[in-house]
Parts: C-alpha cells; sequence; structure tokens
C-alpha cells in the first residue's frame, strides 16, 4: 500500500504527461504481483466496492470526528475521501500497514453491515497518505488525470511491449491481468484473445490540412456524427466498444442484441431521425444520440424514441480470419458481403461518393448540411486497418462551419458547472436593415463554444443590461454582437424567423461591431438547403 | 457576551475607545499597537506606532519610518491612558512577533496576534500568557490542519534536489518569516550551500542578519545562468512561482512552503509540484491546546476560519464568539 499511496501522491502533483506514464512505468516495473495488477485496476476504474461508499465513509468518520467539525473540514477541503484521510485520530496501529492485494480483498469482503468496523481496521495501519489512496480506490474516481489510454501507454513503456497488443487484451483480462504480466513480464505466452469478444484499437485519420491527394488512390466517404464503435462478437459473447475503449454493450440492447455474426466491425454508432439528408439520410443530429450516451440501463421509451443503428465502416476479423492486414478495397468488398447477412434495421453501409476531382469533392463537402454529417473522408484503398493515427492512409475533411453575426436577445441560467451563470443564449437576426424599419427576431439558441472568461464576461453582461424579465428569462438590451457558427440552418416553426440552425455555437464576442450591422434574415435563407 | 467596554471589535481591528488606540488596524490611525510585521496586520501611516524594535525595523523597511515610534521592549508594560496598560510577550510567529497583554482595572485580555508553538531558529518562543480573555488567531482553524515537523518537510525538499542534479527547486515562501526560517532550518539541518533568492526578498534577509539571525551564503539570482543554478534551491515570493522570472530557471521543480498545502487540491491548483507543508501559524492542535493551557473565561475568534474554532469551545462549555474583522485573509502563508 505504501508504494501505491506514493505513487498515488506524485501522480497528483505531476503535471506533464511523460512524466506521469514514466512514474506509472517505472511502479509498474518495479512492484511484484499481484499488487501492480491491483493498482492498474484502480487507477483505471477496474475496481468497484459496492459496500463502501461515501455515505458509509462519512458515517464512519462521525462516530468518531464531530460531526460539525467533520462538514466545516469537508466544505472546505472538497472531497470526503480527502477530509477523511487527514482527520482520522490517532497515530498507525503498530501492525504493519496492509499491501494493496491484502486491501482489495478486504475491500472486496465487506459488506454494508461490516464497513464501519472493517474499514476503519484498515485505516488504522496506515498513514495519511495510506489512508488517502485506500479511500480514493474504495470509492473509485480518482480524478488524478490517468485515462485508460495513459495507463496502457505506461503499461506499454514498462515492459517494452505494443501498445496495440496491450489494447487488445485489456478488455478480456480482469483484474489483477495476471496473465498480461505473465506475457508483458515474464515472457510467457500471449494470452489467446482470438476467440474472445476484445476491443481492437481503431484506425483514426488525421486533418486534411490544405494536402493535395491523388483522388484515383482514395476511397471517400462521409464523415457521420454520431460516436465511432467497434461491435464484437466471439466465444457467443457480443460487446460494443467506444473508441476510447468503453464497455458501451449494456447501452444499446438493440444492436447488440441483434448481432450474432462472429465478426469485429468498425462503425459509426447514429440515431435514426426524421431529419433525411444526404444520399443516404435517416440518420438524425448528434444531439439525438446524446440522449442514448452514458446509460447503463435503456428505458424502452428510449429506444423507441431514440432507436440507434449502426453505419459500417469497416471489417477488421471475419470469422477466424484477420482482416486487417489486407487492403482498405479488399476489406470494402467482404464487408458489404457481410452487411447483407445483418439486420437491416440496425446496420447499414457508409456508402462511398464518387467525385471528379478536388473542386468537385470541396463542392459536395459544402452543400452537405445533413445534420449528421460532419466532413469527408479520405482513406487509401491500399490502406491496411492500423491501429492509431498514421499520415499518409486515412484523412478526415470536416466542413467549414457557417457563421453569422447575430444581436443577443434573451439569456438563461445554465445548469451544472455553468450553474446560477446566464449562459444559454437566443439571439436574433434583421429583418430589414434597421434603418428602413426592420426588427431583430431570434434565430437560435445556444449554450457553447465560449471559453470560461468569455462565460463571466457574457454573464456579467447580461446582468448589467437585462431590461426585462419573463420567468427565468432574461431579455437583454440588444447591443451586443455574436459570431455563431452553425453547420446549418433550416425552415423550422421554432423560432419567430421561421429558421433554425444545427449545433449553434457561439464562435466570438464582437464586442467592436455595432448591432446596426448584424446579419439581415435574407442572407440566412440564402443559406437554407 | 458584549465583553468588557474599554475594549470594542470593529471591521477595522481592535479598537479602544478610551485611550483613542487601535490594535493592527487595517488603515491609518493615529496610535497603534502592531502585533508584527506582515502587512495585514502592520499598516503604514500610522501617527504614533508601538511596536517591537524588530516590528518597527520591518515597518520602516517596508512603508518608510512613521511620524513617531516607540519601541517597546518585551515584557514591559506601557501605560496607554484610561487606566489601560500594554504589555509585550513573544508569539513564536516571525522575527519580532508579539502577543499584546492589555490590562484594565484587573482585567487581562490577551491579543496573540499570529503565532505558534513550534520551535523557530529566526524568533523567540511563544510565551503563555494568562488571560480572562483571549483573542486568538484561526488561519488554520479545521482539524484537518496538523502541520508536519519541518524537518520531515525539508527532508523531501533535499531529496528532491539530489534526485535532479540538472534541475534547480523552486520554493515559493512568504518573503517575510517563511523564507527566513526555510534558510535557517536548512542550516540548522547541515544544508552549507548558498541558497538563492529572488530580489524581492533580499532586503528581509538582510534585515534579519542585522538583527543576528545567521543566514549563511546567500546569492541573488540576478545575472546567474542555468548552470549555475542547477541543482541550487531558489527562494521566491510565491507571486513568482507563475511568473515570468521563474522560465530562466534549469527546469525548476516547483515547491511551496505553505500551511494550505496539507490540502492536495489547494497544490495543485497553484500547479506545485512539492508541497511543503510549513507554516507560521499555529496548526489546530495549537490552537486548542493553547485555549486548554491558558483555560480563559472568554475565547474570540478572529483571523481564518472561525466556525470550527468557536464550535470547539462551544462543545467544551467554553464562552466562544467570532469577531468579524476585515482583511486578515492570508492565502499565501
Amino acid at each position: 500500500m505504501k508504494a501505491f499511496s506514493a505513487l498515488l501522491t506524485s501522480l497528483i502533483y505531476t503535471r506533464s504527461r511523460n512524466d506521469k506514464i514514466d512514474l506509472l512505468a517505472r511502479y509498474l516495473h518495479d512492484t511484484p504481483d499481484p499488487d501492480r495488477g491491483w493498482a492498474l485496476a484502480a487507477l483505471t476504474g477496474g475496481l468497484d466496492f459496492p459496500a463502501v461508499k461515501s455515505a458509509a465513509i462519512r458515517k464512519m468518520v462521525e462516530e468518531r470526528v464531530d460531526p460539525v467539525l467533520f462538514a466545516l473540514s469537508r466544505d472546505y477541503v472538497g472531497d470526503t475521501a480527502e477530509t477523511a484521510s487527514l482527520l482520522w485520530p490517532g497515530a498507525p496501529a503498530p501492525e504493519p500497514p496492509p499491501s494493496l492485494s491484502e486491501a482489495v480483498t478486504a475491500l472486496g469482503a465487506m459488506t454494508r453491515a461490516s464497513v464501519g468496523q472493517d474499514l476503519a481496521a484498515l485505516l488504522d495501519r496506515l498513514d495519511e497518505n495510506g489512508r488517502f489512496a485506500l479511500l480514493k480506490m474504495a470509492t473509485g474516481g480518482m480524478r488524478i488525470g490517468i485515462s485508460a489510454r495513459l495507463a496502457k501507454l505506461a503499461f506499454a513503456q514498462a515492459f517494452g511491449v505494443d501498445i496495440g497488443e496491450v489494447e487488445e487484451m485489456w478488455h478480456v483480462l480482469t483484474p489483477p491481468y495476471a496473465a498480461l504480466f505473465d506475457w508483458a513480464a515474464r515472457n510467457e505466452a500471449k494470452p489467446d484473445t482470438n476467440a474472445l469478444p476484445v476491443y481492437r484499437p481503431f484506425m483514426l485519420a488525421v486533418p486534411l490540412e490544405g494536402r493535395m491527394l491523388t483522388l484515383a488512390d482514395f476511397a471517400v466517404e462521409w464523415k457521420w456524427d454520431g460516436i465511432r464503435v467497434q461491435i464484437v462478437h466471439a466465444a457467443g459473447e457480443t460487446r460494443l466498444y467506444s473508441r476510447g475503449g468503453d464497455d458501451i454493450t449494456d447501452g444499446f440492447p438493440e444492436i447488440t442484441g441483434d448481432f450474432h455474426y462472429p465478426a469485429v466491425l468498425d462503425g459509426e454508432l447514429l440515431v435514426r431521425g426524421s431529419h433525411q439528408g444526404g444520399a443516404e439520410g435517416g440518420a438524425a443530429s448528434f444531439n439525438a444520440l446524446q440522449q442514448r450516451l452514458g446509460r447503463k440501463t435503456v428505458p424502452a421509451r428510449m429506444l423507441e424514441d431514440y432507436p440507434a443503428f449502426v453505419r459500417l465502416y469497416d471489417v477488421l476479423v471475419d470469422g477466424d480470419e484477420d482482416m486487417r492486414p489486407l487492403p482498405w478495397a479488399a476489406r470494402r468488398l467482404r464487408l458489404e458481403q457481410v452487411v447483407e447477412r445483418l439486420p437491416a434495421d440496425r446496420f447499414d453501409l457508409s456508402a462511398l461518393i464518387e467525385a471528379e476531382d478536388f473542386d468537385g469533392l470541396a463542392l459536395l463537402r459544402d452543400s452537405a448540411r445533413d445534420a449528421a454529417i460532419e466532413g469527408l473522408m479520405l482513406k487509401r484503398r491500399d490502406s491496411p486497418y492500423v491501429g492509431g493515427r498514421r499520415t499518409g492512409l486515412w484523412y478526415k475533411w470536416k466542413r467549414d462551419p457557417l457563421t453569422a453575426d447575430c444581436v443577443l436577445m434573451y439569456a438563461q441560467r445554465g445548469s451544472g458547472k455553468r450553474s446560477s451563470f446566464y449562459s444559454d443564449y437566443t439571439f436574433g437576426c434583421w429583418t430589414a436593415p434597421p434603418e428602413e424599419g426592420g426588427e431583430i427576431v431570434p434565430v437560435g439558441k445556444a449554450y457553447s463554444g465560449f471559453t470560461d472568461e468569455e462565460l463571466r464576461w457574457l454573464d456579467s453582461f447580461v446582468r448589467k443590461n437585462t431590461v426585462g424579465r419573463f420567468g427565468p428569462v432574461r431579455e437583454v438590451a440588444k447591443t451586443l454582437v455574436l459570431e455563431v457558427a452553425f453547420d446549418s440552418i433550416h425552415a423550422s416553426k421554432r423560432h419567430k424567423s421561421g429558421l433554425a440552425m444545427r449545433f449553434p455555437r457561439i464562435a466570438r464576442i464582437r464586442r467592436d461591431k455595432p448591432a446596426s450591422e448584424a446579419t439581415q434574415l435574407s442572407e440566412m435563407l440564402a443559406l437554407v438547403i | 457576551m458584549a465583553g468588557p467596554s474599554w475594549i470594542t471589535p470593529l471591521a477595522d481591528g481592535l479598537y479602544l475607545p478610551g485611550c483613542d488606540v487601535w490594535i493592527d488596524p487595517a488603515h491609518a490611525v493615529g496610535r497603534a499597537l502592531v502585533t508584527h510585521g506582515h502587512a495585514d496586520h502592520a499598516r503604514g501611516g500610522h501617527g504614533e506606532l508601538f511596536a517591537t524594535r524588530e516590528t518597527a525595523a520591518i515597518m520602516a523597511l517596508r512603508y518608510g519610518a512613521p511620524a513617531t515610534v516607540h519601541e517597546v521592549a518585551l515584557r514591559e508594560p506601557i501605560a496607554l491612558g484610561d487606566g489601560v496598560s500594554a504589555t509585550f510577550f513573544p508569539a513564536g510567529h516571525v522575527l519580532g512577533s508579539a502577543q499584546i497583554l492589555l490590562e484594565r482595572g484587573g482585567e487581562r485580555i490577551v491579543v496573540t496576534g499570529d503565532y505558534k508553538r513550534r520551535h523557530d531558529p529566526t524568533c523567540l518562543p511563544f510565551e503563555p500568557v494568562a488571560c480572562d480573555i483571549l483573542i486568538t488567531e484561526a488561519t488554520f482553524g479545521l482539524p484537518v490542519f496538523v502541520h508536519p515537523p519541518i524537518e520531515d518537510e525539508l527532508a523531501r525538499l533535499l531529496d528532491a534536489r539530489a534526485r535532479h542534479p540538472d534541475r534547480c527547486v523552486l520554493v515559493g515562501a512568504y518573503a517575510l518569516g517563511k523564507a527566513q526560517r526555510l534558510i535557517a532550518e536548512l542550516r540548522r539541518g547541515g544544508y552549507d550551500r548558498p541558497v538563492f533568492l529572488h530580489g524581492a526578498l533580499t532586503r528581509m534577509c538582510e534585515l534579519y542578519a542585522a538583527f543576528g539571525v545567521d543566514l549563511g551564503m546567500l546569492e541573488n539570482v540576478e545575472g546567474k545562468s542555468k548552470a549555475d543554478l542547477a541543482s541550487q534551491i531558489i527562494l521566491c515570493p510565491p507571486s513568482a512561482l507563475k511568473d515570468r522570472w521563474s522560465r530562466r530557471m534549469p527546469d525548476p521543480i516547483t515547491a511551496m512552503a505553505s500551511g494550505w498545502m496539507r490540502v492536495r487540491q489547494r497544490a495543485v491548483q497553484r500547479n506545485v509540484e512539492l508541497p511543503l507543508v510549513i507554516s507560521d501559524h499555529a496548526d489546530w492542535k495549537e490552537l486548542t491546546g493553547t485555549i486548554t493551557e491558558l483555560a480563559p473565561a472568554e475565547i474570540w475568534v478572529t483571523h481564518g476560519r472561525e466556525d470550527a474554532l468557536v464550535h470547539w469551545c462551544r462543545t467544551r462549555q467554553l464562552r466562544a464568539r467570532a469577531l468579524d474583522l476585515v482583511g486578515y485573509e492570508d492565502e499565501d502563508d
């Protein structure tokens, strides 16, 4: 526990990502099994002790420390685990501190009835740093800037193994990852993951950034605006992974429940929507998909209102065959066969786009105003499927957003991190030039795009320039111009202007621009598709 | 619990109306008693100043000489008028720091100013003074604040230095008191290399030396190359840690010596890599221990987190109240 708590303390105070990786790699290299495996699990959120929750810790501390003093301290420190570790009375007991494995075993064995006593007994054997580490590990949520990716990089560095191989095994092995350490640290046989539903590293694209490519060498697809997923079926199990390697299987039962084909496929998770567009259509905006993200269970209503499907990009494994070394063109042919065997309402194919030259492509890109399209993907026809971001193989070519100079009209308070700030803004455009009697009518609403500093400024502007109140809504003096970026604009009954923007966000605050020079509605109408 | 009529806690400081004298006032007044030289207690521009010789010298260095200075001797009562006398006793906080005992008609009030109960080679130790009313500071008035032994913290500082011979350790330390105590404690532990200083610390270190505090060899970082500064300990005011100034250092390990470093997020928020929990204030155990030791009839709490200390007093059937004085929050100490 001592080495682990020292590691945790160092990680907290270390800012540089590389230094964090070095620290963790050194720890993983030097620490014996199974402690290092447990540490890895603790740092990446792989442990769960149902009986040990914040409330149980609070109750245990309040049996030893004046509750008022505990509450005042908690308010000041801002973290229950840290407060408890600082306040825990008495010097460590004479017994030696528990090892990390002993602590994990003990935490796992605790019940709601026993946690008060058993956790206290462990804390009594630890110093302040040890208590902090134990309580953080017990309650999860370390929040010390260690992502799963960073932990895997550290593991790869510690033992000089390939990060891609580490990522493949990560998700099928369970803490304390004995087989992973046996392979990496002791040169024992690589765990056989072929027959297991493991995550494979995603192949990622680099921004095109003005490069001119020989178009004949590349296949072009739409860049769909959902989330990249990998669907895997092996050994009778189906798993759905996000790009970061998170297992999101339980969040999308309509996808995973219908997938029994032994393969590993790469695609975009989207939600069916009424907003048709592009050549294929059928996908709703990212907003709709957001309703479905981050859920462990899905209410039936959600499945009905926001049905998900996967638009397939690639095939990594088909049956026993690892397709990844094959060129993209060969994989695409296979994918077209595979998709035939999948339920059509849950899986379709990301269509290829034909263009004669780059100018034609640019035209296609800019005219595509479907809410679910972010831009274009260019994939080398001979590219193998390789994990990570490799220049020269895949490119993304995002569409430039449209912009308009709008006038701030109304503001409303936000929630969460922005609670108490006026952070939701409704803005409008002129129906005609102001000198010809035009008025400002609402065209959209945005609550993102600004920095924290800009938010404070906007909040203060709203407070100082309020001219009317309608419940929670403040009407402000129509003097402030906001440059609003948006992906497309459509006819809509939502706003008085008869227009609605997709993904509007505040690009800039134009304090320099008088409201009279803001965009006219006629200019906006010209952008409608 | 109004207290005796001859002392009035006002927002700007403690006031003795009968003799028109202020204690640690936050604005310039006619007559002031000042416990010590930190800016939140010692303001410039008073007409008449009563302070220890060291505090008077510190204030003269910072603000120029006031109209009239009464250098008070420790433990010797001075008559202020209206039957009130004041006696200064060491507080153990920084060079020249004092508590002030106020007496009138047999009633005894002790104003601790800032104090600590730990050993400090740069100043006289705190002397407990019996009293009816104790007006205590509460900068670290929460039970989470327990300062570890300074030796442990300096060992971590020296260890960081030894492990990174190409880097330097840049320690943010309050210019009056903390910086000099750190140096003196390093010397006591046998560290005999020169200690490098940010220009803003030089004059105060010279003043300490003039009062007989041996700080060993000190050098200004001005004009030094990165090679000169590698593997050295450099002290600077906390505000300089994130200043452009620190970029001329050889890959500094950012340290900060402060009681606040006990709370991890406080260190993280200030981008401190090496938090050193070193404070010149009493920690929770010293605050409560002193109250227990002196057993005053009443405790007035100020300068910090009053709520917890007042609550602690009340759970022990001690009469306690929080004073609401302005401008006494010191984020750097």
